[in-house]
């Protein structure tokens, strides 16, 4: 029974450390099919969980803050789309630009307000998310196996949770059954053949781009306003990177990136368990090495244990249109 | 784009230099949004940069040090980015460079002092570039993006390094997580034993003679990007990958080579801080230099000339950035973190703002000048 709630319990907090980068390879997957390179993430991610963060202290709830946080994500991202869509300028700068950027700024504001060497004020229970308890919990505990996977690994999740791997079918449904997402995916493949048919490609990235900040939002308020209770520097600690190497590494398509994400999570899920722990024969890994595990994870994915990552085909070129 | 301008037309000081010009003094207007936000005087905040790097001796020799920093970063992500690499894995090569440095000197300690600072040269270089190895190859055979793998290696770097410092190479009579020194006979003379020379007195500076390193490994960019086969295959490659394959010229070959040699660059950092400040090595000491190095590059325009002067700015802000950092509470070294995000948009990102309008305003300017 014990090796039973063990493997419960490593797969609920899969669950949730998976979903910040859920919402970031679904992000990721609107701007790269429409042809837009987006290393962002990682920085959108962060400025998300800054602002949900100071958004949930000053107004006491922590919808304000989540709804600030979309606004700045969807402004970040349309900066991306400025510099490299309107502007033409390289995709790849303008996404390290805004990850220093902001890397920056988040620590420097929060010092600068709070004066807390980059913290933000914790929150209280009513300025944050909290776990949501799902009907019956108690009443199916005491039924075997169900009991298991309905109370201990699907109930008491934060919302966002829940609404992460809610996103999949739906971004799975808008990027390949309805005829925006068709769009959206020719714009990155082929662009000159959309405009053609009369679309407006500026507009279709921009759209996308729009769509990504959003999402990404999501994640960093998942960080800021419900897992954790306040801010702290560079909290995002390489999600966005990690994420994208998820979608890549899941060819551009919501379901495999899911699976991807959920192994990242799964690998941190049992790091986080096996420190300390005395392994047989090996004896204690040091904390170092296994902490490093989800960086040369996703060197590996990269790698592509399973073929060549074949890539949106206008991916990382503006759009000039012919005169 | 509403107007486009025969770039043959454009004289090369508008290109280069009013240009760059316009887009730091935006840069710069923006960064000063930001400190008005965090509630102190953007004016005043000025005048503590100018009187921080420039107003004394000791500062400006900081300035320098700094600068010699910025110069190895800078020039590391130029030669990778002339074949269109974004290497922005300079942190952990520097660190690693570090290992490079420690290892080779403290076990070549028997031979002559210049020849132990020849091999620990090499050292930091072949370290650094071995940690760029992987992430080349991956990009040249595989297509896995440098910029997630060197990202990735900055970290591993990092968990690698606090384990080596921890429990392998600390100086085990000390409690911090650093090397024991190295004898003081290696130590790069400094710029105190120098302005002794000449009778100033000065009571520490970290500036040494890593500086003139930085200065040669400028030329040594210079010439091997510029003057050379290679350099020229690898730009070409970098332009155009289809075309130099139908040339003949290897993207493989060159994309790796070009990774090793940014990577090595970065490497040197390690020379200024192990050999010729700390004289072991300490936690943490590339402390972002090398994202610093990306706004260096690209604001000089990913060529040694530009990338001194601009090094010399970014000197200037971190050493100014200091003394602002002391007098105004509110103000943290990570405003200067969020005013080189700043910098790389305006002089990377958005370098096309206003081009083409400075450029047709000029070549409308001068015609007329010739008209007449």
């Amino acid at each position: 029974m014990e090796f039973l709630s063990d493997i419960a319990s490593l797969t609920n907090s899969t669950l949730r450390i998976s979903t910040p980068l859920v919402f970031a390879a679904m992000a990721g997957i609107f701007a790269e099919r429409s042809g837009v390179i987006d290393f962002s993430l990682e920085g959108k991610m962060l400025m998300a969980a800054f602002v949900a963060a100071v958004g949930s202290y000053f107004f006491g709830n922590p919808w304000v803050g989540l709804l600030m946080a979309i606004v700045v994500c969807v402004s970040l991202s349309m900066l991306h789309g400025f510099a490299s869509v309107t502007h033409k300028g390289d995709q790849v700068v303008s996404c390290v630009a805004i990850n220093i950027l902001i890397i920056g700024l988040t620590t420097a504001l929060a010092a600068a307000w709070f004066g807390q060497a980059g913290l933000t004020p914790t929150l209280t229970d009513d300025q944050r998310f909290l776990e949501i308890t799902l009907p019956f919990t108690d009443a199916l505990r005491e039924i075997p196996i169900i009991g298991l996977i309905y109370s201990d690994i699907l109930s008491g999740h934060y919302i966002f949770v829940y609404l992460a791997y809610l996103s999949v079918p739906i971004v799975y449904w808008i990027v390949f059954k309805t005829s925006f997402g068709l769009r959206v995916r020719a714009v990155g493949e082929n662009p000159s053949a959309v405009d053609t048919a009369g679309i407006n490609v500026f507009a279709m990235r921009y759209k996308a781009l729009a769509i990504n900040g959003v999402l990404i939002a999501f994640a960093g308020a998942h960080l800021s306003t419900a897992v954790n209770a306040n801010f702290f520097r560079e909290m995002s600690a390489g999600r966005g990177y990690l994420a994208l190497a998820a979608m890549i590494f899941g060819k551009w398509h919501p379901k495999t990136a899911l699976i991807a994400c959920l192994l990242f999570g799964f690998t941190d899920a049992l790091q986080i368990r096996l420190q300390g722990v005395e392994l047989p024969t090996i004896g204690t890994i040091p904390v170092q090495l296994i902490q490093a595990v989800p960086y040369i994870l996703t060197v590996v994915l990269l790698a592509g244990f399973v073929g060549k990552a074949i890539a949106p085909r206008a991916i990382g070129q503006p759009y000039i249109k012919e005169r | 784009m509403s107007t486009t301008v025969d770039k043959s037309k454009v004289p090369w000081w508008v290109s280069n230099l009013i240009v760059p010009l316009v887009n730091l003094t935006l840069a710069l207007l923006v960064s000063a949004l930001f400190i008005f936000i965090a509630g102190e005087n953007p004016y005043q905040a000025i005048k503590l940069i100018i009187y921080g790097s420039f107003g004394y001796i000791e500062g400006f020799a900081y300035t320098l040090y700094y600068t010699t920093n910025f110069i190895f970063t800078g020039l590391a992500f130029a030669v990778a980015f002339h074949c269109r690499l974004f290497n922005i894995g300079g942190e952990g090569q520097a660190y690693i460079g570090g290992l490079g440095v420690f290892l080779v000197a403290i076990n070549v300690s028997f031979l002559p002092v210049p020849i132990v600072w020849i091999l620990s040269i090499a050292g930091a270089f072949i370290f650094g570039a071995a940690w760029a190895f992987i992430p080349a190859y991956l990009q040249a055979k595989r297509g896995s993006h440098v910029v997630i793998t060197t990202i990735m290696f900055n970290f591993i770097a990092s968990s690698l390094m606090v384990y080596l410092l921890v429990d392998v190479i600390r100086d085990m009579k000390q409690m911090g997580p650093h090397t024991v020194a190295l004898p003081e006979e290696m130590w790069l003379p400094s710029f105190k034993d120098f302005a002794a020379l000449f009778g100033i007195n000065i009571r520490y500076s970290p500036l040494n003679a890593s500086f003139l390193l930085a200065i040669a490994a400028s030329f040594f960019v210079w010439y091997l990007v510029w003057k050379t086969k290679w350099g020229y295959e690898m730009r070409a490659v970098g332009h155009n990958t289809q075309a130099a394959i139908y040339a003949g010229i290897s993207p493989y070959k060159n994309i790796i080579i070009a990774m090793l040699i940014s990577g090595g660059l970065a490497g040197l950092l390690s020379i200024n801080e192990v050999l010729g400040v700390h004289h072991k090595i300490v936690s943490g000491f590339p402390a972002g230099y090398g994202f610093t190095g990306i706004a260096v590059a690209l604001m000089g325009r990913n060529h040694p000339i530009g990338i001194f002067p601009a090094a010399f700015l970014f000197g200037i802000l971190y050493q100014g950035g200091s003394e602002v950092t002391f007098d105004m509470p509110n103000i943290t070294r990570y405003m200067f973190v969020a005013v080189q995000g700043v910098i790389i948009l305006f002089s990377g990102a958005l370098e096309n703002l206003f081009r083409p309008q400075i450029e047709s305003w000029f070549v409308n300017k001068l015609n007329k000048q010739v008209e007449a």
